[in-house]
């Protein structure tokens, strides 16, 4: 009986160090890829045709237009009140973020975006995780990430910077509609603000 | 009864060998000169409020409590600090730009107006690091300060 006793207690510590021990490596991968993540962001080749990158920022770039693509998808979520799919939009906005490749820009735009690039992720996965209140203080500050970014590299389509007045002090956003529905209140005050600038 | 016997008996001997299992710990003598407390000029009363509330997990340098070698707090506790620092690490606070400070200034006085920090977890040991509604109000009033100086 003794034996048997002494058995299952080895076994025990066996199975729990190991479940332990793989939980904690498991982390630990998943922190050394975004660690990869952040610095492929940072891996920026230095330019040369600087002239032509402009031009290439007058057209709007791909990359960018990625980036919006997905913080537009998110923005109607939020204007859906769907808390849950703009978990998984802003988990998609955080990945098209990461992608985001700044090297046709200058060295001067290069730094900015990437500043840029590295606080919308964040905010972008803090989305990911949050409830619908959260995401949508969130979404405030992403949103003038983005509206900085689209000064530095344009957008293929025509823009329009909307504002509403009434959420934490005045607060902007981009849509790709004249009409305003607004993502920080959703249904709740869908109409409230104003179409404050066109793009494009 | 046998079977609770074996049970204690393996929760014992578990409880034993995960002690053998190392942390990693959050401590450093020097504070870098990219502080939060050397770049700005911080008030003496909100200094001593960040450090025993917030720099535990947000900082370099965690002041210990004395059960933090017993597992599983270790690993509670490390899980906890690595999160908190890469969220926000106020002695790496001048390496940010100033659209992360803002951010950063911004999550704050959020999270100290929907008491969302410190977290029930620390405070509830901690009874100290909790906010009172006026140095909630006195911190959130610097920070904004603070943000709008930028």
């Amino acid at each position: 009986m003794s034996k048997l006793k002494s058995t299952l207690g080895i076994v025990a510590i066996a199975f729990i160090t190991l479940t332990v021990m793989s939980c904690k490596d498991n982390n630990k991968e998943q922190n050394s890829t975004d660690g990869d993540h952040s610095e492929m962001n940072h891996d920026n080749s230095d330019g040369h045709h600087d002239g032509e990158k402009k031009e290439m920022a007058m057209n709007g770039d791909s990359n960018a237009q990625a980036v919006l693509n997905d913080y537009f998808n998110l923005k109607n979520a939020l204007v859906g009140d769907d808390n849950g799919k703009a978990k998984e939009l802003g988990a998609t906005l955080a990945t098209s973020l990461r992608n985001f490749d700044a090297a046709q820009y200058t060295d001067t735009q290069q730094s900015e975006l990437k500043d840029i690039v590295e606080d919308a992720v964040e905010h972008a996965e803090h989305i990911s995780e949050s409830d619908i209140a959260h995401q949508r203080e969130h979404f405030k500050v992403l949103s003038k990430d983005v509206i900085d970014m689209v000064a530095i590299t344009g957008a293929e389509m025509k823009l329009y910077e909307q504002f509403c007045p009434m959420y934490d002090g005045g607060t902007a956003w981009l849509s790709t509609k004249e009409e305003v529905r607004n993502p920080y209140y959703g249904s709740q005050m869908l109409k409230c603000g104003k179409v404050q600038r066109e793009i494009n | 009864m046998k079977i609770v016997k074996i049970i204690a008996i393996i929760l014992l001997v578990a409880f034993v060998g995960i002690q053998f299992i190392p942390t990693t710990r959050n401590q450093s003598d020097t504070v870098p000169s990219t502080d939060f407390m050397l770049v700005n000029n911080v008030p003496e009363t909100i200094q001593k409020k960040l450090q025993v509330s917030c720099y535990d997990c947000h900082s370099n340098n965690t002041q210990y409590p004395w059960y933090n070698k017993i597992q599983p707090v270790a690993w509670f506790l490390e899980d906890h600090i690595k999160e908190g620092k890469a969220e926000l690490n106020f002695n790496e606070w001048d390496s940010l730009s100033s659209r992360r400070k803002a951010s950063k200034l911004r999550s704050i006085i959020k999270q100290i107006e929907n008491g969302e920090m410190p977290l029930d977890s620390y405070t509830l040991i901690h009874s100290e690091a909790t906010f009172t509604e006026a140095e909630a109000e006195e911190l959130i009033n610097f920070i904004t300060q603070l943000k709008d100086s930028l």
